[in-house]
C-alpha cells in the first residue's frame, strides 16, 4: 500500500508578467510594432516593464498509493497551479514529477458539457474528455445517471436543466471515474448540502478502494474528514506536508498573522459595496485575549438612493468555517456608512475565528457577499477550561449551573 | 502499474503519438459534437451546404463563363468546371477558418484538462469534411441535371479527398497556434481565404496559366488539389500526375504538414497559460 504513486521533484513555474497592457496574449500588430522600434533604435531596450513571478518554487513531495491528501493554502498561493502542472495541463518551469498510473483532473464541474447537447450526449462527451472510453462509460450509464438523478430528463437538452441538475450530472459523470489517481479542485463548493455529502461519500469510497486523491478545498471541514494528510502551501512553496490535524493548525496561524483588515481595493463603481472592514484588539494585533470584546468596524459606500430594506449581516467563522452565528443590522440611511459590531467577552475560547460578511435585501437579493476575511485568534489564559490548554473542549464557554 | 508518465520542462514526450492513439475516442466524440452542434443549432443547417455552393457556382458560372468567356476546355459545360474546382476550394476555406479559430473556441477545455491538443483542429477539420460530402453530392445532382457523366478517374476521388484534408490540415493548425499566441491574427484569416480565392483555378482552368509561370502557380498547394479534382471529374481535364507541378503542390503540402506539427507541438504545452 505505501508505494509511492506521485513523486514530485524542485517544480517550480514561471509567469512572465508584462506590465504594459493588459491582456495576456500579445497581439502581432503589437510584437511588429515593438520590434521596428527597436530595430530603428538599434540598441537593446531593456524590458523594464517584464516582470517574472514564480507562481511554484522548488516543491517537493511523495504521495503514496491510496492516500487522500489534501491541499490548502491562501488564495493565490499556488494550490491551483500545482493541480494544473500535475495533471498536464501546463508545463512546468523546471523539476520533474513521476507519476505511476493514469491521472484523471476534475478541476471543474461539467467541462466541456454543450448546453446544445441532451443529457445523454453530454454523458459520453464529458466522459471521453475526462478520459473514460465508450465502453467504459456505456458500463456506468446506468449508475451514472441513478447517482445524478435525472432519468427523465436524458434527452433534454442541458441548456433546459437547472442549474442544479447540471451539477448533479456532471458529478455524477466524473464521479465514476476510474483512475489510479483522481485530481480535484473544488468543485464540491456547488449544489445543495445532500448532494454535496453524497460527493464526500463518493471521494471516501475512491480514496479507500485505493486509490489516490489529491484534493484542494477552502472548506476546511471536508478537507478534515475527508483526508489523511494534507499539504500547506504559501506563496508557492510548501511549508508543511504532514497529518491534517497538524497542517490545519499551522495553516490557522498563517492566516492570524496576516493583517485583520479586508479592503476593497477595485475601484468599483458599484454604489453600493463594502469598503473595509476591520478588527483590532487592544494590543493592536488579531490576538485577542478571552477577557477581551471583539469590535468589528464595517465601512460601506451607500451613495445610492435606493437602500431600502438592505441589511449588513456578519457571521463569524470557526476555524473549519463553520457559521457559529450570524448577525445583521438594517442600514439606516445613506448618511451614515460606518457600523460598529461588538462581540461579548468572555464567550469564545481559545481557537482561530474569521468572519463573513454580506450586504443583502432578506430573502430578495444578496449585493455582495464576502467569505473567510478578517481572521483572528483568541487566546484564553483564564476561563475555567483554560487550563486543559490543548484538548478540545468545544468553542463557547457557557455559564451554566450545577446543583 | 502500467502507465507511467514523467513530466519535465521542455520534455519532448516519447509516447506523443501513443498518446494521440490513446485519445483517439476524445477525437470521435469532439468531431461527432462539431457536427451535432453544427447541423442542430441552424435550422437550415444542412441546406445551408447546399446553398453556399450552389449559389457561387452560378455566380462563378456567370461571370467567368458568360461575361469574361473563360474558356472550359472540352466539352464540359462551364458550371460543372466550375463546381469541380469549387468543391475542394470550399472544403479548404471552411476547414482553414473552422480549425484556425477551434483552439480559441474550446478554451475551457485546454484550460482544464489534459490530452493531445493536435485533437481539436484536427476535429473541426472533419465538421467541414462532411459539408463537403454533402457539396459532393449535390456535384452528382448537378452532373445529372446536365446529363454529364464524369471519367471513370471518379472512383480514384478518395485519394485527392485525403490531399484536399491534408492541404488543408496543415495550414489551419499552424494558424491556430499562431491565433492563441496572436490574437489578432484572426483578422488575416479570411484575407488569405478571399485572396487564395482569385489565386486558385477555381473560376477557371489552370491551362490559362502560362508555361513558365505554372511552377510558381502551384506552389499554392490549392491548385494541385483542384487539378486533381478536375482530373477525377471531367472527362476532358487532363492528368495531374503527369505534370510537374502537380508534385510541387504535393511537396507544398508535406512540407506545411511538416512544419505546423512540428510547430503546433512546440506550442502546445502553453496554449493552457497563453489563451
Amino acid at each position: 500500500m505505501s508505494e509511492t504513486i506521485i513523486k514530485v521533484e524542485g517544480i517550480g513555474k514561471k509567469y512572465i508578467i508584462s506590465h504594459q497592457g493588459p491582456e495576456k496574449y500579445s497581439a502581432l500588430r503589437d510584437v511588429i510594432a515593438r520590434k521596428t522600434k527597436k530595430w530603428i533604435k538599434r540598441k537593446e531596450e531593456k524590458f523594464s516593464a517584464k516582470e517574472e513571478f514564480w507562481a511554484l518554487k522548488d516543491i517537493s513531495f511523495e504521495i503514496n498509493q491510496g492516500e487522500a491528501v489534501g491541499i490548502i493554502g491562501r488564495n493565490g498561493a499556488g494550490k491551483s497551479t500545482l493541480l494544473k502542472v500535475l495533471s498536464r495541463i501546463t508545463e512546468p518551469s523546471n523539476g520533474r514529477i513521476e507519476i505511476n498510473g493514469r491521472v484523471a483532473s476534475l478541476l471543474e464541474v461539467g467541462t466541456g458539457f454543450h448546453p446544445e447537447l441532451t443529457g445523454r450526449e453530454n454523458i459520453f462527451l464529458n466522459g471521453a474528455i475526462l478520459g473514460m472510453s465508450r465502453v467504459e462509460i456505456k458500463n456506468k450509464f446506468d449508475e451514472i445517471i441513478n447517482f445524478a438523478g435525472v432519468e427523465k430528463f436524458l434527452d433534454t437538452p442541458v441548456k433546459r436543466y437547472s442549474s442544479g441538475m447540471y451539477v448533479r450530472l456532471a458529478f455524477a459523470v466524473a464521479a465514476h471515474l476510474e483512475p489510479e489517481i483522481l485530481v480535484v479542485d473544488e468543485v464540491l463548493a456547488v449544489g445543495d448540502a445532500e448532494f454535496q455529502k453524497k460527493c464526500i461519500g463518493k471521494m471516501d469510497e475512491v480514496s479507500k478502494s485505493g486509490r489516490t486523491v489529491l484534493f484542494v478545498s477552502h472548506n476546511m471541514g471536508v478537507i478534515a474528514e475527508l483526508c489523511q494528510k494534507c499539504i500547506l502551501l504559501d506563496k508557492g512553496e510548501v511549508k508543511l506536508h504532514d497529518k491534517t490535524n497538524k497542517v490545519l493548525d499551522q495553516y490557522n496561524v498563517l492566516l492570524s498573522n496576516s493583517f485583520s483588515v479586508y479592503e476593497n481595493k477595485s475601484q468599483l463603481n458599484n454604489s453600493l459595496h463594502i469598503k473595509s472592514i476591520s478588527i483590532q484588539s487592544r494590543s493592536g494585533n488579531n490576538i485577542f485575549s478571552f477577557n477581551e470584546k471583539i469590535i468589528l468596524k464595517a465601512e460601506l459606500n451607500i451613495t445610492s438612493e435606493y437602500f431600502e430594506g438592505i441589511h449588513l449581516g456578519i457571521a463569524l467563522l470557526d476555524k473549519w468555517k463553520r457559521k457559529i452565528f450570524t448577525t445583521h443590522k438594517l442600514l439606516e440611511g445613506s448618511e451614515k456608512g460606518t457600523y460598529f459590531l461588538s462581540i461579548p467577552e468572555q464567550l469564545f475560547l481559545n481557537g482561530y475565528y474569521s468572519f463573513d460578511a454580506a450586504l443583502f435585501v432578506p430573502n430578495s437579493s444578496v449585493f455582495e457577499y464576502l467569505k473567510d476575511i478578517c481572521p483572528f485568534e483568541i487566546l484564553d489564559f483564564s476561563s475555567e477550561m483554560a487550563q486543559y490548554a490543548s484538548a478540545d473542549t468545544g468553542i463557547i464557554q457557557v455559564k451554566c449551573e450545577w446543583n | 502499474m502500467t502507465f507511467k508518465t514523467i513530466i519535465e520542462p521542455g520534455r519532448s514526450e516519447k509516447n506523443y503519438w501513443k498518446d494521440l492513439w490513446r485519445y483517439r475516442e476524445l477525437f470521435y466524440i469532439l468531431s461527432w459534437r462539431d457536427i451535432k452542434v453544427r447541423y442542430k443549432q441552424t435550422t437550415i443547417g444542412v441546406m445551408w451546404a447546399i446553398i453556399r455552393p450552389l449559389l457561387t457556382m452560378i455566380v462563378f458560372t456567370f461571370v467567368f463563363g458568360r461575361l469574361a468567356k473563360m474558356p472550359a476546355g472540352g466539352n464540359a459545360p462551364y458550371a460543372i468546371l466550375v463546381f469541380a474546382g469549387l468543391l475542394p476550394w470550399q472544403f479548404f476555406s471552411n476547414a482553414l477558418t473552422e480549425s484556425s479559430n477551434s483552439l480559441i473556441g474550446n478554451e475551457k477545455l485546454i484550460t482544464k484538462v489534459y490530452f493531445p491538443r493536435l485533437i481539436i483542429p484536427a476535429s473541426s477539420v472533419i465538421t467541414s469534411f462532411i459539408d463537403f460530402l454533402i457539396s459532393f453530392a449535390l456535384f452528382l445532382v448537378v452532373c445529372i441535371f446536365y446529363q454529364y457523366t464524369p471519367p471513370v478517374q471518379i472512383f480514384l476521388m478518395p485519394l485527392f479527398w485525403i490531399m484536399a484534408f491534408a492541404a488543408s490540415f496543415g495550414p489551419g493548425l499552424y494558424l491556430t497556434a499562431l491565433n492563441v499566441k496572436y490574437r489578432d491574427f484572426r483578422y488575416i484569416i479570411p484575407f488569405i481565404v478571399q485572396f487564395g480565392l482569385f489565386i486558385s483555378p477555381v473560376g477557371f482552368s489552370s491551362s490559362i496559366v502560362p508555361e513558365k509561370w505554372q511552377w510558381l502557380y502551384a506552389l499554392n498547394p490549392v491548385a494541385g488539389v483542384i487539378d486533381g479534382f478536375r482530373w477525377c471529374l471531367i472527362r476532358e481535364a487532363p492528368n495531374p500526375l503527369f505534370h510537374y507541378p502537380f508534385y510541387i503542390s504535393l511537396t507544398v503540402i508535406v512540407f506545411f504538414i511538416w512544419l505546423s506539427i512540428y510547430q503546433f507541438r512546440k506550442m502546445e504545452k502553453n496554449f493552457a497559460d497563453l489563451i
